[in-house]
């Protein structure tokens, strides 16, 4: 535990240090605030046509749940960019050791690879939360000045989401972080893969009934969609966190072989 | 206090490490000598338990370097090759997180802080930056880095390696002033330190080792013969022909100084016998001066070049 600890701590000092850090916080920020802004005026237009609408052939205005929309579409979208994020975060976690060799400090310090490998996990999903938190404020806004009062379920779950979709892509990233010890290499390679699960998701919708229901299985961001409406389901968790699971067991076993081959 | 036994490490067909066998004593300091690549980083990542052994057990006080892993770990304070610093720490920032995962107590890590930076004396450096230090003290903040848990062992790979003239004196220094409380095992490539820090010697040459030895004893045994070096004035050919008359005498190479009538010499004799008095006696009875007479002792770095060398002999 104190070892845990000890990693964490240097891993968000490196983290911190860094302006790659403040860099993807930034952009994070820009682009998740600039969408946020985007969905919110195009449902607010769309409700108002409906209204004007409405009013012109008479009859109650239907009702639309403008919130409810937002959220949806806004933590689709999030889910989306974390895909261009997370490889900047877990790009130098074994890469960057390994290039610069303080990995025969930590692997000959009395940590165990379950303390090294689940500090920095637990480090870099610090960040990614980090980098979720000043979101918080865009519900913030959407709830204030909402009428009736926005349901507050969806925005939960939808972040419960966000931190599974998360720690999966994270716990990949880490793993392909060991396979090389060039940090734009992990970057580019766990970037390439990320976009292969897209490419999955988006050709599971395309595909035939049964292997749309595969690949629907497999795609990890088909089950993000879920939590975006406000449902958690169980075997949904159950695939994040075996896919976090997988990751990190990917990241012993090649520490591990590198060791014998090193 | 550290005992390897056959160590073996095969990468493919290329053996790294061939059988390896050495112990070191408790409070000893063992020189590790060889040309690059010889296996001298391999052996000492595989008792560090950075690297797993092919074959052959080492073991570190008492506990075996694969099965006991956890326990080695902590008895051993390690310098890498490259000093394992994140330049964007600070000094103390670093040092606060080895002695973390070096399993200092909490109560203790101020104070050994203070103790390993006084030691290597980076006490006024705390605060900066690493990435903002001279490539000396980060070599110190690397020694820093393996004293911070007080280990038993200590295995310092080319500690001076990229250092200037005054900073490998003043490491040097400070690596025999922790020998006594710390077994210590560095390695080198340059014969010099060798014989200046370390008690014994155990010279690697493609994985096998080719001697052990205290560096006094390896240039004493290498040397078949003694040989003296003469300087004297008067005919060459006079001198050369008492020298051969004198038993034990094996031969004379000779060459013009530059001043008129002046030779030197190089005098081989046998080891058994000690016949520079019946030299000096002979050269001064014949009439001529004798200028310079000492008898020549092989550098280590002569045993050096002739172990490894007659290894290549003897694999070809």
């Amino acid at each position: 535990m104190r070892n845990l600890l000890a990693v964490i701590d240097k891993e968000m000092k490196v983290y911190f240090a860094s302006p790659v850090a403040y860099g993807v916080l930034t952009v994070f920020l820009l682009v998740s605030g600039y969408f946020f802004y985007n969905i919110l005026t195009v449902f607010i237009q769309r409700s108002m046509m409906m209204a004007v609408q409405a009013q012109q052939f008479g009859g109650g205005a239907p009702a639309m749940d403008v919130p409810a929309l937002v959220e949806r579409n806004f933590f689709g979208i999030v889910s989306t960019i974390i895909l261009f994020m997370v490889p900047m975060i877990t790009m130098a976690t074994f890469a960057d050791e390994r290039r610069r060799a303080t990995i025969e400090l930590l692997l000959t310090s009395p940590l165990t690879h379950f303390e090294l490998i689940l500090g920095k996990f637990l480090a870099a999903m610090g960040f990614f939360v980090v980098m979720l938190l000043p979101t918080l404020v865009y519900h913030a806004f959407l709830y204030f000045y909402s009428s009736p009062k926005m349901a507050l379920g969806p925005v939960l779950s939808g972040y419960l989401g966000l931190l599974l979709l998360g720690a999966a892509l994270i716990s990949l990233g880490i793993f392909i972080s060991t396979l090389t010890e060039s940090q734009m290499v992990a970057a580019s390679v766990t970037f390439g893969v990320l976009l292969i699960l897209w490419v999955i998701d988006l050709s599971a919708q395309a595909a035939g009934p049964l292997v749309q229901e595969i690949l629907g299985y497999v795609s990890i961001l088909n089950h993000f969609d879920d939590f975006s409406k406000g449902v958690v389901d169980s075997s949904s968790l159950v695939v994040y966190l075996s896919f976090v699971f997988l990751g990190l067991f990917l990241t012993y076993r090649s520490i591990e072989s590198w060791r014998w081959r090193t | 206090m550290i005992e390897v036994d056959r160590l073996t490490k095969r990468y493919g067909n290329l053996k790294a490490v061939d059988e390896v066998s050495f112990q070191v004593e408790k409070g000893e300091i063992l020189g590790f000598l060889g040309p690059n690549g010889a296996g001298k980083t391999t052996t000492m990542r595989i008792l560090t338990c950075f690297l797993p052994a092919t074959e052959g057990t080492a073991r570190v006080a008492g506990y075996d370097v694969f099965e006991n892993a956890m326990e080695v770990k902590r008895r051993i304070g390690y310098l890498p090759e490259h000093p394992p610093l994140y330049d964007e720490m600070t000094v103390d920032g670093y040092l606060q997180f080895v002695a973390r995962i070096k399993g200092v107590a909490p109560e203790d890590r101020k104070r050994r802080l203070r103790e390993v930076k006084e030691t290597v004396r980076i006490e006024g450096y705390g605060k900066k930056l690493i990435k903002h230090l001279s490539k000396g003290f980060k070599q110190r903040v690397g020694l820093a880095q393996a004293l911070i848990h007080d280990p038993e062992v200590l295995i310092l790979d080319e500690p001076t390696v990229g250092l200037d003239p005054n900073q490998i004196k003043e490491v040097r220094e400070l690596i025999k002033s922790l020998s006594g409380n710390h077994t210590i095992i560095l390695s080198t490539h340059i014969l010099p330190e060798v014989s200046m820090t370390c008690q014994r010697v155990v010279i690697i040459s493609d994985g096998k080792i080719v001697a052990v030895d205290t560096p006094e004893n390896l240039t004493r045994q290498q040397q078949g013969a003694a040989h003296i070096y003469m300087e004297a004035r008067g005919s060459d050919v006079e001198v050369q022909r008492r020298l051969h008359r004198i038993e034990g005498v094996l031969s004379v190479v000779s060459r013009p100084l530059g001043e008129e009538g002046v030779f030197s010499y190089r005098i081989e004799t046998e080891l058994k016998q000690d016949v520079r008095g019946r030299i000096a006696h002979s050269v001064i009875e014949e009439g001529f001066e004798l200028l310079e007479f000492r008898s020549l002792q092989l550098s280590l770095e002569e045993v050096f070049t002739q172990l490894t060398t007659q290894e290549e002999v003897r694999s070809q």
